[in-house]
């Protein structure tokens, strides 16, 4: 269980956070969603007492991280930058963190034969690859059994194997009664690990709900509607509360009525319908509607590419 | 069936306590190749310089004009390795501290250990007695050995049970524990390899010639207090009129670096990882 309550971070003059309060509960999992540079992985360093917020607080089973006896019994954790000494094994590094808490020897063994690292775990970790690397993190995390485990961006960097493993790892750890908080900035990967969504932009909480919530408050319930009678359908059902466009294709679409309305509409005054399909939103588009106003970096799509002009 | 099996755990009392994080220091620091380069270093200067030294005085000896002779102080070849092989354990204490914080280790180490200056104390007492394990031996092989190739220079034979003389074979071992004690503190506040290695080259080296720059007046009431100077009295074996006596230079120097490294403490406890 971890808890946050108006959570706030300057860095010099600029916030990374701002007035967040969270609650992220056990048994199951929680992603945590947001653009780049959206303060993620400084919420993250809240938790785990790297850094001192500047306001606000922060718990992990009801108490300060630093006030833990055994933090990595706890808390395990895998931060998105590598928190590994390059010219140490992968055995010795985690024999080292072992070693503080008192977890066994044999222990560390288990957990390289858990995470496939057995083959380079007495080689140096300068020249693991990233997916490598992850699985090293992961280990370190589960490393004093951990009631609750915080991943920053675990996916990144690993192929679709190595993805589908963290997923399946993860999801057994929440069944399992643990709180397991996820961080990613893709949605898609978020639906199919996630049961629960907090999700913030520029710092500041911007939605904290199941899922499924999710997707059916982002999605606009635009109704796609084609018909030879398209004008006298649009004259008919246009109001202040329904915008009619129509696309490239001569499609209706249609926000405001749903699909049963609207056929019904069309049935009471004699109209041919062609098609009459709800559009769902992706998770994607839901994601990019929700933090569109709140996204750090924006790309601009209108830049001529270099060289376009000779 | 668990993801994660427990079942190896039974028993033990998972629980952070100084005497693990010191265990924990300690396979940090044999687990490393810096460590071992630098102490081999290290070893090699203090008894394989003291050794060249002793060969090529001894070699030269019968070109020397009487006057040259008398000048000749044979503790002067024995401990001149500890001048140079200062620079390895310099080297190697900022690195212990530095190396966390360019690989990003550091985060690992103050996850575990969130209480923080567990981590401190642990790398300062693994560093020192490591440090003091292999230098105070190597020291003491330094001295006899300059000693063995000195042999039929009866003037330059001195006694290990000569008033002062274990005293500063043994001053020659402490100096370098001190001194890595010293670029470990420094090395934590400055939080940065070049930056560290820079600070201790420049307290150390740099500074005390720059005194000479200064009215001898100036030069003579600060330079016998300049942490090189003061910690070096422990291990000469007489020291001038104007330096401090070889144990309260020694305690000044080991004041230094007790200051620093509460400094870094501080630093530690109140800065962001």
């Amino acid at each position: 269980m971890i808890e946050a309550a108006h959570l706030t971070k300057n860095y010099g003059d600029k916030r990374a956070v701002d007035d967040l309060s969270f609650v992220v509960k056990p048994g199951i999992v929680t992603g945590f969603l947001g653009p780049n540079g959206s303060g993620k992985s400084t919420t993250m360093r809240l938790i785990l007492g790297l850094d001192r917020p500047t306001s606000g607080t922060v718990t992990v089973n009801g108490k300060a991280y630093r006030d833990l006896s055994a933090p990595l019994h706890e808390v395990g954790a895998l931060l998105e930058a590598r928190a590994v000494h390059t010219g140490r094994t992968a055995y010795n590094h985690l024999l080292a963190l072992a070693q503080t808490h008192g977890v066994p020897r044999r222990r560390v063994d288990e957990l390289i034969e858990l995470v496939g690292l057995q083959e380079v775990a007495r080689k140096r970790v300068g020249g693991f690859s990233l997916g490598m690397g992850q699985r090293l993190g992961i280990a370190a995390a589960l490393l004093a059994d951990p009631g609750t485990l915080i991943l920053d961006e675990p996916v990144n960097g690993l192929d679709p194997e190595g993805i589908h493993w963290i997923r399946t790892l993860l999801r057994g750890l929440a069944a399992e009664g643990r709180t397991v908080f996820v961080s990613s900035h893709l949605m898609s990967e978020m639906a199919l690990t996630a049961d629960h969504l907090i999700v913030i932009g520029r710092g500041r909480l911007i939605a904290d709900m199941s899922v499924e919530a999710f997707v059916k408050s982002a999605s606009k319930n635009l109704v796609r509607v084609r018909s030879p009678q398209a004008e006298q359908l649009r004259a008919l059902i246009v109001s202040h509360d329904v915008t009619v466009e129509i696309d490239a294709d001569g499609a209706l679409e249609i926000t405001g009525l749903d699909a049963a309305q609207i056929g019904e509409l069309a049935a009471a005054n004699n109209l041919v319908l062609h098609e009459l399909s709800p559009v769902q939103a992706s998770l994607e588009e839901a994601f990019m509607d929700l933090t569109r106003d709140d996204v750090e970096y924006h790309a601009h799509t209108g830049l001529a590419p270099v060289g376009a002009e000779s | 069936m668990s993801a994660v099996p427990t079942d190896r755990l039974g028993g033990v009392q998972l629980r952070v306590t100084q005497a693990r994080v010191v265990l924990s220091e300690w396979t940090k620091l044999r687990s490393l190749r810096s460590t071992r380069w630098s102490f081999l270093a290290a070893v090699i200067l203090t008894i394989g310089l003291p050794a060249l030294i002793s060969t090529v005085i001894s070699s030269h000896w019968s070109h020397m004009d009487p006057r040259e002779q008398a000048q000749r102080n044979p503790m002067d070849a024995a401990l001149a390795g500890v001048n140079v092989s200062q620079l390895a354990i310099g080297v190697l204490g900022v690195l212990v501290i530095t190396g966390e914080y360019s690989t990003g280790m550091i985060r690992a180490s103050l996850g575990a250990v969130p209480k923080r200056l567990p981590v401190l104390w642990g790398k300062a007492l693994v560093f020192a007695a490591a440090t003091l394990a292999l230098m105070i031996p190597s020291v003491v092989v330094a001295f006899f050995v300059s000693q063995a190739i000195f042999r039929n220079h009866h003037i330059l034979q001195i006694s290990f049970s000569a008033p002062h003389v274990a005293r500063a074979v043994i001053g020659g071992g402490l100096y370098l524990t001190v001194i890595g004690l010293f670029a470990l503190a420094l090395g934590a506040l400055v939080r940065n390899t070049a930056g560290g290695i820079a600070l201790f080259a420049g307290v150390l080296f740099v500074i005390p010639p720059l005194m000479n720059v200064l009215p001898s007046s100036w030069n003579n009431a600060i330079s016998p207090y300049l942490p090189s100077s003061a910690g070096r009295d422990v291990f000469a074996l007489t020291t001038g009129g104007s330096d401090m006596s070889p144990w309260g230079g020694f305690a000044l120097f080991c004041g230094y670096t007790v200051a620093a490294l509460a400094l870094a403490a501080f630093a530690l406890v109140r800065r962001d990882a």
